[in-house]
């Protein structure tokens, strides 16, 4: 049995989210991803299964991609944070949202946010991989409407040097 | 998402003594990616998480020459997969902490969770049998160590006490001229779990093609991840030839006591016990030739 | 229209792209207003049950909790609302359950009650302090199980919808329908080659990652806002009025950003469980649902038995062939039989007959799914006309050719083709080197398979174009852009008006703000509209046009328009920008520059063919996707890189379909309701899927546009079984055909034990 409403205290933590610091009174059983949307209004980061199947929630914690939904907010406590909301500066696209948009690898734009997360890690860890590479990459971000294609080929532009 | 409280402590002691006080419920929380699924549709309904990954042992990952490979418990399969040794030396296991989940699961999921879990289809566990590797666990009462194999009993449940926590996974150094490799039928890809899994250690030796230590271990099969030893026996000191490894492949299909679920037939993942067996068999068979005697 | 366009064939990139791309986009989740509660819904654990008795108190006495609603709150039926609500492929009565229970559970999952409270984990508390008693009934898990005589009816008042006369007695049948031409049988008889087969194809879902999402606020005075994830805001407008009883003019739907719908978000039950809520609770209400209730009792696609018998000659040419369709639409009788009654839609012979039922079964409700009914059964037909070809001897893309039909042939529906492409598309298939080339290696097969589909009928889409002062213009339109058509229209306009494409803005707006659109399904959305819009620019041009020769002094109808510049008769001085006609309208010229453009239309027929090469592991029975190839008639592609996107992911979904996806009963119980056993195809299991954009243009269209996006889903499963009969020598009649079929389809002599075959 878990416990009853009300009877468990808030626990504050210290997080840096999207190159801003914040002190906030977390609920031990929330989730980083309710807490991007909920406590702090972020909602670029999505919610789609809630249990680590669809990669719609990636955020990028202390430099590798999480998925939101399986991480607590309580875990993340002095960590650093780059949700979707953090990736342009004034207006301007990151290059990865720029490929995404000009191959038109964006059609209903859930799964964008998290695949583009996914993105920014992958190459910042293996800057030119191949098709099956980057295929492999993203098999935890599920896209229903693209067939992947054009994200894939978005991606592979970036590849190339 | 159900209520329950969090700590997070900075040593074993404090781990183990949190555990004990919350008498059953509580449970240790390391990369979560299993434990929180759980607990949000309520087949785990713990008081208190105790997330041990802010105790310094927990997260040793180090390769000891001479010795082993260190795992904390809370340490990513995605480290593991990286780490060069665990390339070299273990590589059944990179492969396998390799196909877990996503990346984004891969950099929260834990061998150590992995191992607790206590699923048949955990993908770690099959080449930590065939490495023999072992446990190391603390509990209120001092430390003990226990091999693997007797470590997980039956599907969801291992021999660790309500306060007791698995804090690392010592694997040895593979035997002499040996490889490994791992091998994992799915439905996808990617993101998916073992219809079967088969681990292959082979050591043959170099100059006579004769087999000095063989382990099969198999995932997904039986109530808990096997070694089959009947089919490790019939390889032993033997030149392994095409109806050797047939021979093999049956034994190992004999030996497992698969289910039929959603996923697959019973009758089906035996037949995929015989043909993942031959294939990490020739897998490591051929990657032996081609190095001329693989690790020394 | 002339042939040199600039903006039309061009791949622009969505307009939305960057606001999706940046999180800046916002869904029906994405909302939040001051004091705003959250609900949380009480849902069936049973299939099929009664409900004797249903207890909201316990819920209400907890802290924070602040509405509580039950079927028991829905108002009495009206004929106003009955009027309202019939329309469309489910009735009201059925839609009224999609949103509660009434008397009793008709599917797991199925919404019982629905709480509100202050915050998520209190309405968590709420719902599972409702009491809800039960008695379970016998449950309905097949449609063949529930069309015999003695089974237990789902609905004692269901009497099966056909042509002909009422029947009298109730069924589990909620409708049947034929069509026929020739004499089917006297042909089977008389036929050189005679084949008969029956397929199944399972369950699927949606897919869409968004689950339904809405927040509603009721006003005291009665007006009701809703913000929502639907494909059709005045639907959804129209099903809440008919089954609330409210006023049209007192609600507004806003759309959201939709994440994905595919035909699963055409029902507003969500919505209407918020608006209850907040008219309850005085407060805004939102109410998103989780992913494993929108698997278990949201919408599904439709799973069938097909039978097909066909005959030929043994040159090869079809005499007649006839499908039986029966499909699992679930608990909430609606239509899927017109999808299927197109199946024999690519062939010409003088005997053909289709008879498609509807059956009931204790599942959820399928809902339409892209190309509704279609695939299913042109899974049964294109693998069937593989094996034909085959028994004949004849290359399967030849035994198409001589089938095929041309302009002048007639549909089973009645008809008459007008210019269509399959030729085309069979020429070019015959033609490229997907096809030519040999496909070389062990365990290795190449599949063809033909698709045809119509869109919906008699649908209406309606534009507001206003031009501004400074020259820019702003297209209004009440409809929800899935499939990218704010780019598209943005893309007419601009090439109608000759402004460039920057002063073009398209706004989806709300029910209040735009004028009438049917939802966005069918294929139905660039074609409708692109009507209206050519009908709304040739309104802008014709007022400007006469705004510019009161000016100019001359007649309006010498005034040309081109590249910004009015002009009458020759030389410069008989000109005037548009920019100067704008700037003088408000106050010199009579006012503002407006129209509405507004159009009803049917869909012309679409033809496609795929060509697929698999590979397969023997010893496991694993297919790999070598390579995928589609060929289409577009009508005339106004974007291509959005037709290639939509046809790309079409054929995804339906490499899912073919190959894993499968909603698995027990019982009415579904065993997967994650999307971890639910298998939709990830990025690692496809290839890229390659395009060949054929245009023969439609000729009701201004621009020969014909419908694009639900086709492409329609010949995948047929195409991969084709491909998997030469890879393996097993004809597989029986989807998904998953590793385990595959491998002991290969196995002969296999265990007869149970295995799910």
């Amino acid at each position: 049995m878990g416990k009853t409403p009300g009877t468990i205290k808030k626990t504050s933590i210290a997080v840096t989210i999207n190159g801003e610091s914040h002190e906030l009174e977390v609920k031990p059983w929330q989730t980083l991803l309710d807490m991007l949307r909920e406590v702090l209004h972020l909602t670029g980061t999505k919610e789609g299964c809630g249990d680590g199947n669809c990669g719609a929630c990636t955020v990028i914690l202390d430099g590798r991609e999480v998925n939101s939904c399986l991480v607590l907010a309580p875990e993340v406590d002095g960590s650093e944070i780059l949700t979707i909301e953090g990736l342009s500066v004034q207006g301007v696209l990151d290059p990865i949202q720029r490929a995404f948009v000009d191959h038109g690898a964006i059609q209903c734009g859930f799964c964008s946010p998290g695949l583009i997360l996914t993105t920014r890690a992958f190459l910042a860890e293996n800057p030119h991989p191949t098709e099956p590479e980057i295929r492999v990459a993203i098999a935890g971000n599920l896209c229903r409407c693209t067939g992947y294609d054009k994200i894939v080929r978005a991606i592979m532009s970036l590849a190339r040097p | 998402m159900p209520q329950f409280d969090y700590a997070a402590p900075q040593t074993l002691k404090e781990a183990v003594d949190l555990l004990e006080q919350a008498r059953g419920r509580a449970l240790p929380l390391a990369g979560g990616t299993d434990l929180i699924p759980q607990i949000r549709k309520a087949a785990k309904q713990p008081a208190l998480l105790v997330d041990i990954k802010r105790i310094p042992q927990m997260s040793r990952l180090e390769f000891v020459p001479g010795k082993g490979l260190h795992l904390g418990a809370a340490v990513t399969c995605g480290s593991i997969m990286r780490h060069p040794q665990v390339r070299d030396m273990y590589p059944a296991l990179g492969q396998a902490c390799s196909q877990i989940g996503s990346r984004q699961v891969r950099n929260r999921a834990s061998v150590g969770g992995n191992v607790c879990n206590g699923a048949p289809s955990g993908d770690s566990l099959p080449p930590l049998l065939v490495f023999e590797a072992t446990a190391g666990i603390t509990g209120v009462s001092g430390t003990r160590q226990t091999t693997l194999e007797e470590l997980v009993v039956g599907p969801g449940r291992t021999t660790l006490g309500p306060s007791e926590l698995l804090v690392e996974i010592v694997v040895p150094l593979p035997a002499a001229h040996s490889t490994s490799e791992y091998c994992r039928l799915s439905l996808r890809e990617e993101m998916d779990i073992a219809l079967v899994g088969v681990a292959v250690l082979l050591a043959v030796e170099p100059d006579t093609g004769r087999c000095l230590e063989a382990r099969i271990a198999l995932g997904a099969v039986a109530p808990t991840p096997i070694r089959v030893r009947d089919a490790e026996t019939v390889l032993q000191g033997r030149k392994i030839t095409e109806r050797l490894l047939d021979r093999a492949a049956d034994l190992a299909a004999g030996a497992a006591t698969p289910i039929t679920d959603i996923r697959a037939s019973a009758e089906y993942r035996r037949e995929m016990v015989k043909v993942l067996t031959r294939r990490g068999l020739k897998a490591c068979l051929s990657r032996l030739t081609r190095q001329g005697g693989g690790r020394r | 229209m002339s042939n040199s366009t600039k903006y039309i064939g061009k791949s622009v990139p969505r307009v939305e792209a960057a606001d999706k791309a940046t999180g800046r986009a916002l869904y029906g989740a994405d909302i939040h207003l001051p004091g705003m509660l959250y609900a949380q819904v009480v849902r069936s654990p049973h299939p099929h049950a009664r409900i004797k008795s249903l207890d909201t108190g316990p819920a209400l006495a907890i802290e924070g909790v602040k509405a509580a609603v039950t079927a028991r709150d829905l108002p009495a039926l009206t004929d106003i609302g009955r009027a309202l609500g019939n329309e469309g492929a489910m009735g009201l009565e059925w839609f009224r359950r999609l949103v509660l229970a009434h008397d009793k559970v008709l599917f797991e999952g199925q919404a019982v009650a629905v709480v509100a409270a202050t915050t998520p984990e209190i309405a968590d508390a709420a719902a599972g302090a409702v009491a809800v008693e039960y008695e379970t009934l016998p449950v309905i898990g097949d449609v063949l199980e529930a069309m015999r005589d003695d089974a237990p009816l789902l609905h004692e008042d269901l009497y099966t919808a056909t042509l002909g006369e009422k029947p009298t007695r109730p069924s589990n049948i909620a409708a049947h329908q034929e069509v026929a031409r020739g004499d089917v049988e006297k042909a089977f008889a008389e036929a050189d080659f005679v084949l008969e087969t029956t397929y199944k194809i399972q369950r699927v879902s949606h897919g869409y990652l968004e689950t339904q999402a809405a927040v509603a606020r009721a006003e005291p005075d009665g007006r009701v806002t809703v913000w929502t994830s639907t494909q059709g805001i005045f639907n959804a407008q129209r099903q809440i009025c008919a089954a609330l009883s409210l006023t049209q003019s007192l609600l507004t739907v806003v759309p959201m950003e939709v994440g994905g719908g595919f035909g699963g978000k055409t029902y507003a039950a969500v919505e209407c469980l918020c608006i209850m809520l907040s008219r309850k609770a005085g407060r805004p209400v939102k109410l998103v649902v989780d992913k494993s209730d929108a698997l278990r009792a949201a919408g599904a696609g439709a799973g069938a038995y097909a039978t097909v018998k066909a005959s030929a000659t043994k040159e090869g040419r079809l005499t007649a062939c006839s499908l039986q369709l029966v499909y699992d639409i679930g608990a909430l009788p609606n239509s899927h039989a017109p999808g299927g009654m197109r199946s024999l839609g690519p062939y010409k012979a003088d005997n053909l007959k289709i008879e498609a039922r509807n059956v009931v079964t204790n599942k959820l409700a399928a809902l339409m799914y892209r190309a509704p009914g279609s695939t299913q059964g042109n899974f049964a037909v294109e693998s069937h006309m593989d094996a034909m070809a085959l028994g004949l001897g004849i290359d399967p893309l030849t035994f198409r050719m001589i089938n095929a039909v041309e302009e002048g042939d007639d549909d089973l529906l009645g008809t008459t083709f007008g210019p269509i492409g399959l030729k085309e598309v069979l020429n070019r298939v015959a033609r490229h080197p997907t096809w030519t080339k040999p496909l070389r290696g062990r365990n290795r097969g190449r599949g063809l398979a033909l698709g045809y589909y119509t869109g919906l009928v008699n649908t209406n889409s309606s534009v507001l174009l206003h031009v501004h002062r400074d020259g820019s213009v702003t297209v209004v339109t009440g409809h929800v852009d899935l499939t990218g058509t704010r780019t598209a229209l943005r893309q007419i306009v601009a090439e109608e008006l000759q402004v460039p494409l920057e002063n073009v803005t398209v706004q989806s707006k709300d029910t209040s703000s735009a004028p009438y659109s049917d939802h966005t399904v069918g294929s139905r959305t660039l074609y409708t509209f692109s009507l209206a819009v050519h009908s709304a620019c040739g309104e802008v041009l014709a007022q400007m046009k006469e705004r510019a020769a009161g000016r100019l002094g001359v007649d309006p109808g010498t005034v040309r328009y081109s590249e910004g510049m009015f002009r009458a008769g020759r030389g410069k001085s008989k000109s005037i920008s548009w920019q100067e006609i704008t700037r003088l309208s408000v106050r010199q010229l009579g006012g503002p520059i407006t129209a509405m453009g507004s159009a009803t239309s049917n869909h012309p027929p679409c033809f496609a063919a795929h060509i697929t090469d698999v590979e397969v592991d023997p010893e496991t029975g694993k297919t790999r996707i070598l390579r995928y190839t589609s060929f289409q008639d577009v009508g005339r592609a106004l974007n291509p890189g959005l037709i290639e996107g939509q046809v790309q992911g079409a054929v995804v979904q339906g490499m899912g379909w073919a190959l894993g996806e499968e909603l698995m009963y027990d019982q009415g119980h579904l065993q997967n309701p994650n999307l971890f056993d639910y298998r939709m195809r990830t990025a690692s299991d496809v290839p890229f899927i390659d395009n060949v954009l054929i245009e023969v243009p439609a000729p009701q269209n201004p621009y020969g546009f014909r419908s694009v996006a639900e086709l492409p889903i329609v010949p995948v499963p047929a195409a991969l079984a084709n491909a998997l009969f030469r890879a393996t020598g097993a004809r597989f009649n029986n989807l998904p055909m998953t590793p385990e079929k595959i491998f002991w389809a290969l196995r002969e002599g296999s265990p007869s034990s149970r295995r799910r075959l």
